[in-house]
């Protein structure tokens, strides 16, 4: 609000409003308020345990949210199931990297697109009705420099290609709205620079909503950062304004401590 | 250490030009076998052989490609004996449309403990199938066309389209054979289409699959109705080839058996189930004239399984290099 920009904000894709998760009478996300914007890359970040992934549940619809309200592209996904809204357009990972282990690369990526393009339900069909998702899938592997390992399984993978796999899995579907659950995490120097790049290049036309331990990362790419502690947020606007704030401080010194 | 692995994946990536071409010789020593084994062997003990080889398969294509433990399955098997025996003799329909109803039935049977069972995970799924197959027991034990311990017996072969009849000479057993040949090849065809791929990958990783948008409920449901109708297929062929249908095939023991003999073969693979359950009917029909109790050989070879070779037999195999080369996986 207090931002008055000359250009216009560009339009909100996701809300959270009020959000709430209580397990068993323990709250672990309480009174979350999102605007996840499109063209934006949107940082949750905050100490260990402080709810991130479990606001990536609910959004997702993963988890039920015991309070509160989620819209998506303007349609109201409180009630909705998970596999509905990602078919709406809000695909995510996992911050445990969820890969096809048995499958290869290319059938990894392949899975993904058969989907959308209603190659899904032949069970009277060969294998070959698959190939001409070929084209799309290499050239998702190839920008994530997959392509030696394009017929390896993902079982055989280092963790940190694992990790990349997953994002390219997750482009397949261009989703407009990316929900990513540290991305980088476990990625060698390179491959966190070459991810930074793509998701850079992704939030050009997408909006993508990340939750990242790499400070520097967040940094570099992020519009606007939001500070969850305990299941609340603590602090909200772009990096300057986050980093210099107090509170933030502290409760990442509490943390690291 | 780290060059160690690194090897590894190399060597991973080279493993995956699976030699496919090899695979056919395999195929066609077993449709030789096929051919053979009537003069090698009891028609009879080898039809009997095919038909529990193809339950373990139609079994297979849930536990092995979808990842579902189903503990229900001889209600299916069991269930299709009773619909098809009870076609042939007291409809007098050709075994074509006798096999058929029994396939139809035992899928809507599957429908129905589907729908019910799908949404839960792991070892409740198992219970869920075992407490509604358990269910059908008790209704077949009390529903009036069952005979309830008798069973339906003597019941005819008649003969196939009208044309063939079934009990002279071999015409029974190259019409199972047949049947089996076409049932594992549809069922291969399943597990290597486009839809096979979505199971695996349900198999592989459910919350992946469901945040890729599939609604995994639906795709299992059609995997455990394909399954059920497949080990339909089986227990109706079984009715006409003992000309018997009781209540042992819809026993929860016919359930455990199936289990046992996709694992002692090798879950997962396509060979597997059936070399399973060439050794659970080998053996039983061993230790049928020996006073040594078949539970307890079965449960020891199931230990042994489990402690041993937990890929199976063809799992195992599939491991060596000759397997590799064979393509047996
Ligand atoms: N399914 C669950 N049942 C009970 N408690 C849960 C469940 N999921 C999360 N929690 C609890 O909720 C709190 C928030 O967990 P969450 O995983 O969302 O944190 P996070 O911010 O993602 O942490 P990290 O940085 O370690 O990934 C934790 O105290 C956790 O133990
Ligand atoms: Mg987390």
């Amino acid at each position: 609000m207090a931002q008055a920009s000359t250009s216009t904000e560009p339009r909100v894709v996701l809300t959270a409003r009020g959000l709430g998760k209580d397990f068993f009478g323990f709250t672990a996300v309480n009174n979350v308020n999102l605007d996840v914007h499109h063209a934006r890359i949107h940082a949750l970040i905050g100490p260990n345990g402080a709810g991130k992934t479990t606001v990536f549940n609910l959004l997702t619809k993963f988890l039920q949210p015991t309070r509160g309200q989620i819209t998506l592209l303007g349609t109201d996904i409180t009630g909705t199931r998970p596999d509905a809204v990602a078919r709406m357009g809000l695909v995510r990972s996992f911050q445990i990297s969820a890969v096809f282990p048995d499958l290869t690369v290319l059938e990894n990526v392949r899975v993904a697109l058969q989907r959308p393009a209603g190659l899904h339900v032949q069970f009277w069909r060969g294998m070959g009705a698959l190939d001409r998702l070929n084209a799309r899938a290499d050239e998702l592997i190839d920008n994530l420099g997959l392509a030696p390992w394009r017929d390896t399984r993902a079982a055989d993978l280092s963790y940190g290609r694992k990790r990349v796999l997953e994002i390219a899995t997750t482009l397949a579907l261009d989703p407009e709205v990316l929900l990513l659950d540290e991305p980088m995490a476990g990625m060698g120097h390179e491959d966190v620079h070459m991810v930074a790049d793509i998701i850079r290049g992704v939030a050009q036309s997408r909006a993508v909503l990340m939750v990242e331990h790499n400070l520097s990362v967040v940094a570099d790419i992020c519009h606007h950062v939001t500070v969850l502690q305990r299941g609340e947020i603590l602090a909200e606007g772009d990096y300057a304004t986050v980093s210099a704030d107090p509170r933030v401080r502290t409760a990442y010194m509490g943390s690291e401590a | 250490m780290a060059n160690h692995t690194q090897a590894a994946g190399k060597a991973g990536a080279a493993n995956v030009a699976r030699p496919r071409g090899a695979g056919w010789v395999l195929v066609l020593i077993a449709l030789a076998a096929l051919i053979i084994a009537p003069f090698v062997s009891y028609p009879v003990f080898v039809m009997k052989l095919l038909c529990f080889g193809l339950f373990a398969a139609a079994f297979n294509l849930l536990l092995g490609f979808t990842g579902l433990l189903s503990f229900g399955h001889a209600a299916f098997f069991g269930g299709a004996a009773y619909f098809t025996a009870h076609a042939a003799k007291v409809w007098g329909w050709q075994p074509e449309w006798a096999i058929l109803i029994g396939v139809a039935g035992a899928a809507l049977l599957g429908l129905v403990m589907g729908a019910i069972a799908i949404r839960r995970q792991g070892i409740y799924f198992a219970m869920i199938t075992l407490a509604l197959s358990q269910m059908f027991f008790f209704a077949c034990l009390q529903m009036p066309f069952t005979h309830g311990e008798d069973g339906i017996q003597s019941v005819p072969k008649g003969s196939l389209f009208g044309v063939i009849e079934l009990n002279q000479g071999l015409n029974m057993y190259w019409f199972v054979a047949v049947v089996f040949a076409l049932a594992l090849w549809a069922i291969w065809l399943i597990v290597h289409s486009p839809y096979g791929m979505i199971l695996k990958a349900i198999r592989e990783n459910e919350q992946r699959a469901i945040s890729l948008g599939y609604s995994v409920a639906r795709y299992k449901l059609g995997a455990f109705v394909m399954s059920a109708a497949f080990a339909g297929l089986a227990g109706g062929m079984k009715a006409l080839v003992m000309e018997f249908a009781t209540l042992t095939d819809v026993a929860w023991q016919m359930s455990g058996e199936v289990i046992l003999m996709t694992l002692l073969g090798g879950i997962g693979t396509m060979a597997g189930p059936i070399v399973g359950a060439g050794v659970i009917i080998a053996l039983q029909n061993r230790l049928a004239t020996s006073d040594v109790p078949v539970t307890v050989v079965t449960g020891i070879v199931f230990m042994i399984c489990v402690l041993l070779f937990r890929r199976g037999i063809v799992g195992e195999l599939a491991d060596t290099r000759l397997g590799r080369m064979l393509g047996l996986r």
